[in-house]
């Protein structure tokens, strides 16, 4: 057993995971997964509802040990000190836990206690909180009578105001509104400073817009990692475009056909005289074809990455591994409905 | 042991913020006043020391009542709102969390408790009856009080719900008390371990009529003991399961 100063002492923050494994009675929901998250990084896991994200996580905050596997945060193995490790983790499950009849600087203070911080530690660390987290106005109000979101940013208030090196997020979007999810994500960089970042999500543009590394999990099993751009890797060579030209359907057709940079093509007519072209290049270059289709004559409304797109790596990803292909895209810009409902 | 003083002080503040604390204690105080004008004064001569005895039998089951009214939430509702993960991502070990939520309990069980001094101050000031009679009294109902919040804690601990964890704490309670009927129709070694079991009729029995017997604290203190070790261990337990 590590004693509390022997795992407050360690500076090391890397988590590595070993073939872990998780039952709920017979039912596996994590299944052999092994990883490495490396300090201040955010790391975002991607997967379906049931897929087994809230598991993993509750696992590396300590709420529940393995199955079998290794957790090992700083180099301590997680069931060896789990008391002390979780004095290192933050962690916000999907429904913010708290204290509905409590004050939101009393519930904080509380926390902050708890967790193993002094008096004067929660002191001094408790304006910062309320201000990365955007309490201000309610830091004096009674938790109960808060709107969804800043019950939300109260949440990540608690798994910060102890200082944690490893902070854990459960969804920490869900739920909130437009303005709040561009508020929450700022809050998520900042943290970033401090501490390791795990996030989990279903909503894949938020993993995209606020993760250094996405795990892709189904079925309780890790089936891809990496950056976005990684992922797409994974998926074959050539970059994909999306190019919306003015012009004829013949005419895009004779272009594309002849040139030495495409691999290959569709043509499809969306108004009366534009064209949306989706074109597979050998290798990145969309300049040389541009400026083809711009001697043509036909005129380049837009042109978009669409191999980036983060809903099609994960549908390619979880099909292969044997998924349903269903998933919630929200607030994406990119997103296309026809593909979603694939 | 701060840990287990910061959970004690939270939930202390839960009882006085949520009304169910005043609520329990004033329903007992009712409860044990009208029962003390209606069966322990009656309406016939009766010794004072007969008066106490007789409000000392009430307070018994007013107090097993209060005890499971008030711990069947300490756990079961946490786990029920989510909270639990407050204190389960918190560096505590689990007999903190169990000894914060059982001290609190107790802390509203004293204070009621010694609310219902009023009706033995009573008979003290206009019968005859001595200070070790009311002190044994007293002494009893704390001890009979940290025996069934212990096992209202562990039916908390245990429970998913808060009804459920009032059922089971009902059960094991009853149990308890009425232990020394099912000694009276088993055989040896039975009989005797059921006899010792029995709450009301071997321990709490001196206490009402102003003995202090030290194999009857050992019980209470025991039982209590016994109960709060289980509920740790259970806590301990959910993380593997």
């Amino acid at each position: 057993m590590r004693s509390f100063a022997a795992v407050a002492a360690l500076e090391d923050n890397v988590i590595e995971v070993q073939g872990l494994t998780r039952y709920y009675g017979s039912f596996p929901a994590v299944r052999d997964a092994s990883f490495k998250i490396a300090d201040r990084e955010i790391v975002g896991f991607l997967g379906l509802n049931g897929a087994g994200k809230s598991t993993m996580l509750r696992v590396l905050a300590g709420l529940l040990m393995p199955s079998a596997g290794k957790v090992m945060i700083g180099g301590v193995d997680a069931t060896e000190a789990a008391d002390a490790l979780r004095r290192r983790i933050g962690f916000l499950p999907e429904d913010p836990p708290l204290y509905r009849e409590m004050r939101v600087r009393e519930f904080l203070r509380w926390v902050g206690q708890v967790r193993g911080c002094t008096k004067a530690e929660v002191e001094s660390e408790l304006p910062k909180v309320i201000e990365t987290c955007h309490l201000d106005e309610v830091a004096d109000q009674v938790i109960g009578e808060l709107s969804h979101g800043f019950r939300k940013r109260v949440g990540i208030a608690q798994a910060i105001i102890h200082k944690p090196q490893l902070v854990i997020l459960d969804e920490p979007i869900s739920g909130l509104d437009p303005r709040q999810i561009v508020e929450m994500r700022s809050v998520i960089r900042a943290l970033k400073r401090t501490a390791t970042v795990l996030i989990s999500s279903h909503i894949l543009y938020e993993i995209a817009q606020t993760c250094d590394r996405i795990l892709v999990i189904h079925k309780g099993r890790i089936v891809a990692e990496g950056t976005e751009q990684q992922l797409s890797g994974t998926l074959g060579e050539g970059t994909r475009l999306s190019i919306a030209v003015r012009g004829k359907v013949a005419n895009c057709e004779e272009v594309l056909g002849k040139s030495d940079v495409v691999d290959g093509y569709e043509v499809a007519p969306t108004d009366a005289d534009i064209v949306t072209i989706s074109v597979t290049l050998k290798g990145d270059k969309r300049e040389q074809l541009v400026r083809e289709l711009v001697e043509a004559g036909l005129g380049v409304r837009s042109v978009q990455d669409a191999m980036g797109e983060l809903e099609q790596i994960f549908l390619e990803l979880t099909r292969q591994a044997g998924a349903p292909a269903a998933f919630e895209s929200k607030q994406s810009p990119k997103h296309h409905p026809e593909e979603a409902q694939a | 042991m701060r840990g287990m003083l910061l959970v004690a002080r939270r939930d202390l503040a839960g009882y006085l913020n949520s009304m169910w604390g005043y609520a329990v204690i004033a329903a007992v105080l009712v409860i044990d006043g009208l029962l003390f004008n209606a069966f322990a004064v009656g309406d016939q001569p009766k010794l004072s020391s007969k008066v106490i005895e007789d409000f000392f039998f009430i307070a018994f089951g007013t107090t097993i009542v209060a005890s499971i009214l008030l711990t069947m939430r300490v756990i079961a509702e946490e786990r029920q709102t989510g909270t639990i993960v407050l204190i389960d991502s918190a560096p505590l070990a689990d007999w903190q969390i169990v000894g914060g939520k059982y001290l609190s309990a107790m802390m509203v069980m004293v204070v009621m408790i010694g609310l219902t001094a009023s009706m033995p101050a009573l008979v003290f000031v206009n019968g005859k009856v001595s200070y070790g009679h009311i002190y044994a009294g007293y002494l009893g109902l704390v001890l009979l009080a940290a025996a069934v919040t212990a096992i209202g804690t562990f039916a908390s601990a245990i429970s998913r719900s808060q009804l459920i964890a009032g059922f089971l704490a009902v059960m094991l309670s009853v149990f308890f008390v009425i232990a020394w009927m099912l000694a009276k129709v088993s055989d040896p070694p039975l009989k005797d371990i059921f006899s010792y079991m029995s709450l009301f009729d071997r321990h709490y029995r001196g206490f009402m009529t102003g003995k202090i017997n030290v194999e009857d604290i050992v019980f209470f203190v025991s039982l209590a003991f016994v109960f709060l070790v289980l509920s740790s261990r259970f806590m301990a337990a959910r993380r593997w399961r």
